[in-house]
């Protein structure tokens, strides 16, 4: 009688394995970015409003910041909008923000529509400094501290959740900084 | 006469056809290769089938199960750019594999490599290998004796 049971054991452990993995099929999606506890690497990126300024990564150090990754082509970007102009108002720290693979003009046009929820600007047309950052889709925001450090990372446009967890982790970082 | 027509058209075109076919195959196999591919000006054979192996084995992180071969996302381009750029710089294979890792973690290879936790995923399939056997064996061993 136990020995006809075995199959049907063997049964409910592959059911519970596969049910397992279907609720980390979600999470498998996002690339988990090896680059967090990672230094910033090194740029050198124009502005929005002013092409010609140039912005490298030691004029960000000092202090902690939050870097957003957007595009006017990113319909995602217009979602989490309302959240990072909140961002932007609310968190202790700079919202940098990092305009990805966009036409000047289309940038500064979704502004003017949306609202400049950003503290400061680079843009990355060529995209190079995003892959040296591991971006592989707008919107995306990284926590960066004041040593030039990627302390954390989230893919995907923000929401309530997302934004206080932000709020939390930015308020965390400048306390760091303070102490 | 419709017939006609086609019966004439088809004879002169027989010989034009077995001529054409072997084009026409290449430019078929041509085109699945060089689907997604911008037209770089490799230095040289070899420079091209590394691009080709790579480029076939990195993981286009926005896409579903495509390879940076197969995909025309943007990003890509700009990674296939990365490794051409890269392969002009006379850097290994295994520098370029790195540099995507750096990058974009393990998940970018599609043949992930051998460590502590991958060695399920490895060593899997061997061990399912082994339960079999010995399951086989002692069933067959059973049998005999019973007979």
């Amino acid at each position: 009688m136990i020995r006809m049971l075995i199959p049907l054991g063997v049964f409910l452990a592959l059911l519970g394995l596969l049910i397992a993995g279907l609720k980390t099929s979600e999470e498998r999606k996002l690339v988990q970015s090896p680059l967090i506890g990672k230094p910033l690497p090194q740029f050198s990126l124009p502005g929005l409003y002013d092409a010609n300024s140039v912005t490298g990564r030691t004029d960000l150090l000092g202090e902690p910041f939050i870097l957003n990754v957007w595009g006017s082509w990113c319909w995602a970007c217009r979602v989490e909008h309302p959240f990072v102009e909140r961002l932007g108002r609310e968190a202790p720290i700079e919202l940098v923000g990092f305009n990805w693979k966009d036409e000047r003009e289309d940038a500064l046009a979704w502004i003017d529509q949306f609202g400049d929820a950003w503290d400061r600007h680079l843009v990355d047309y060529e995209g190079k400094v995003a892959i040296d950052l591991g971006v592989y889709g707008a919107p995306e925001t990284f926590l960066v501290d004041h040593e030039g450090i990627i302390r954390h990372k989230h893919i995907g446009p923000i929401d309530a959740n997302v934004f206080q967890d932000l709020m939390r982790r930015a308020m965390q970082l400048k306390a760091e900084t303070e102490s | 006469m419709k017939r006609g027509v086609q019966g004439s058209g088809f004879r002169v075109q027989g010989w034009l056809r077995v001529a054409l076919a072997p084009l026409l195959a290449f430019w078929l196999a041509a085109g699945a290769v060089a689907s997604a591919i911008e037209p770089y000006e490799f230095e040289s054979e070899l420079q091209r089938q590394r691009f080709k192996a790579l480029a076939e084995e990195l993981r286009c992180t926005v896409c579903q199960n495509q390879s940076l071969a197969d995909s025309d996302a943007p990003l890509a381009q700009d990674l296939r750019g990365e490794v051409f750029r890269m392969l002009q710089d006379n850097r290994s294979d295994q520098e370029i594999r790195n540099f995507m890792v750096e990058r974009y973690g393990d998940y970018v290879l599609y043949r992930p490599p051998l460590a502590a936790h991958t060695l399920l995923l490895w060593g899997g399939p061997i061990v399912l290998l082994l339960i079999g056997l010995v399951a086989a064996v002692i069933v067959i061993r059973k049998r005999r004796s019973a007979l």
